[in-house]
């Protein structure tokens, strides 16, 4: 028997119980600046002493982007049937339940529309607590819809990503999103509306291989995690460790896959200058 | 190679041999009994591969012996013009690409290739294809759409190769590339699943507006192997994970993912390469001869509309 093995069960922590998004009165960076929670709102969740970012979600995305928080939710009632009756460890059904319930969210997705500075835009933004912001036919559906709502309104579209891929309990549905999207992401660059693509901590997997590196104008925030397979499975797969710094941010634009990297404090003002000078010719 | 549920089979076609030789050496009259061997060998092959588990078809459509997309244009055609290099970085020889004519229609033949001997292999890096190769494709179909030339892609592959370089060269870009790409064409499509279709590596040249699958192939966003270390945390439940990811060929069907199924020859393509080679190759002609009757708007509308129907969702 392995001298390591764990044989009391009570000190293990269950996932639901680990933590995800600060909570509690101040938060810690992963430099190990400290800093109180109130003050990391009114910084765009951006650590001032470090400038990390600090993981976030759609609720705090439309809240930086659209004018006085208001704005429009599209295709809310949306959520994932169960296509496979899926079980691995535990039902799909139970995971998207316990989902839901923990993170207040439907799915891994959600889409709104609003002014910015005054502009229309529409927002698809996805959320990491979601199920690791995995994209499954909801995901797929919403992206579809809300670029059919800029199709019709002929509003610019802004894809916030953050997800670790494709769902697996979805299987080949889920693989098909990343057909779906495309195709409506081609219908969107012919009707010549702007698509701008952010990518966010972490995109990896079928969303880097399809609607997140599809931008008119791709671009990314500070130290944000960018690939297509993990650095945990190339590492694996080449037998050596990762050099510093790969598939960050960073890395993707110095290899010409990033038009430019924003931090976060200053994303509604580029994103504005960027759309105005979109329209003005 | 036998694969385990092979093995009975192949038994009795041992005793069946030695019985054969038997009646040659001797007068005894043999006759009935190697009948009765003979049928009883063709009613189990029939039962073992009509009642295969999906994870006996992932086995199948790894067989080394299984033919490849070389051996399939190469069997199809004879007048191949392949043609290399994605014009950026290098040529990918886990993707393979040219003209070819078959039935006096010119057609684009694309598909990733694996390799038959470990040199081979290592040449073809197990038809798991970088940047370049996705790019490479890409360029040879948009040469056929200039040339108004349907395109056939192949599709066999255990995915998008994950290394170091393909990540510096963007494997995801090149790959949501093809697939923005390929709805944009004005020719017809025709995929073919002859092996293993890997999730986004198989995708990358999967836009088409017939989908086919051979029928002891599979397709899915991940592989059964994968799905067992991710979600079981452990490799050993990859014939769970194939049954949960429903891949075979009559799945996708089922869901709507796929437009029909190539028959294979009784024990798998491998079993007769000619046979398999033939039922492509009609697969490709009929289709075609449906696909070339739409005016390209109408088939791109179509191919579009087919892709945007997929998924399941409840709305409340």
């Amino acid at each position: 028997m392995a001298w390591f093995t764990r044989k009391d069960k009570g000190i293990q922590t269950p996932t639901e119980a680990k933590k995800e998004a600060p909570d509690g009165l101040w938060y810690k960076t992963p430099s190990g600046k400290i800093i109180h929670t109130r003050e990391l709102k009114n910084n765009r969740y951006v650590s001032p002493e470090d400038g990390y970012h600090v993981r976030i979600g759609s609720k705090e995305y439309f809240e930086i982007l659209f004018d006085n928080n208001e704005f429009t939710e599209l295709d809310a009632n949306l959520s994932s049937a169960d296509p496979y009756g899926f079980v691995d460890s535990k039902p799909y059904t139970e995971r998207i339940a316990a989902s839901q319930k923990k993170t207040g969210l439907t799915d891994a997705v959600r889409t709104a529309t609003g002014k910015m500075n005054g502009l229309d835009l529409t927002v698809s933004c996805m959320d990491f607590a979601f199920i690791g912001g995995s994209m499954g036919s909801v995901v797929g559906e919403k992206i579809a819809r809300a670029i059919d709502y800029c199709l019709k309104h002929k509003t610019p579209f802004l894809m916030i990503s953050k997800s670790g891929g494709a769902r697996m309990m979805e299987s080949s549905l889920s693989l098909m999103q990343m057909a779906k999207t495309s195709a409506k992401l081609a219908l969107l660059s012919e009707a010549k509306i702007p698509y701008i693509s952010l990518l966010t901590d972490p995109t990896t997997g079928g969303v880097t291989a399809s609607y997140a590196m599809l931008g008119d104008f791709n671009i990314a925030e500070p130290g944000a995690l960018i690939g297509f397979a993990g650095p945990r499975v190339i590492r694996e797969t080449i037998g050596k460790d990762l050099p510093k710094g790969f598939q960050s941010a960073e890395f993707v634009l110095d290899h010409g896959f990033l038009d430019f990297i924003v931090d976060r404090r200053d994303l509604k003002a580029r994103l504005t200058t960027l759309l105005n000078m979109l329209r003005k010719k | 190679m036998l694969l385990e549920f092979e093995k009975p089979i192949v038994e009795l076609e041992e005793k069946l041999a030695g019985m054969k030789e038997l009646a040659k050496d001797s007068d005894a009259d043999v006759e009935e009994a190697i009948e009765t061997l003979e049928k009883k060998i063709e009613k189990l092959k029939r039962e073992t591969f009509q009642n295969l588990t999906r994870w006996q078809r992932v086995q199948l459509s790894r067989h080394p012996e299984r033919p490849y997309t070389l051996d399939y244009i190469y069997g199809m055609t004879s007048d191949f013009v392949e043609l290399h290099g994605d014009r950026t970085v290098k040529d990918d020889k886990a993707m393979v690409g040219g003209l070819a004519t078959i039935d006096n229609q010119t057609f684009m033949l694309v598909g990733q290739q694996k390799g038959r001997n470990t040199k081979q292999r290592q040449m073809r890096n197990f038809g798991m294809a970088n940047p370049e190769g996705y790019r490479k494709a890409l360029r040879l179909m948009q040469i056929a759409n200039k040339f108004n030339i349907p395109v056939v892609t192949l599709i066999d592959t255990p995915g998008a190769y994950p290394g170091l370089e393909a990540e510096e060269r963007g494997q995801g870009e090149a790959i949501a590339r093809n697939l923005k790409e390929m709805f944009m064409l004005d020719v017809p499509i025709i995929t073919i699943v002859i092996g293993e279709g890997a999730s986004g590596g198989a995708l990358g040249i999967g836009i088409g507006d017939r989908v086919l699958m051979m029928e002891n192939t599979w397709y899915s966003v991940i592989s059964p192997e994968s799905c067992s270390s991710i979600l079981w945390r452990s490799w050993e439940y990859k014939e769970q994970a194939a049954e949960a990811l429903k891949l075979t060929a009559k799945d996708m069907l089922d869901k709507g993912l796929i437009d029909g199924i190539i028959e294979e020859p009784l024990g798998g393509a491998h079993a007769d390469v000619q046979a398999s080679i033939n039922a492509v190759k009609k697969a490709i002609l009929d289709n075609y001869k449906e696909l070339r009757k739409l005016k390209p708007e109408k088939l791109k509308e179509a191919r579009i509309a087919k892709f945007v129907a997929m998924g399941e969702v409840a709305e409340k």
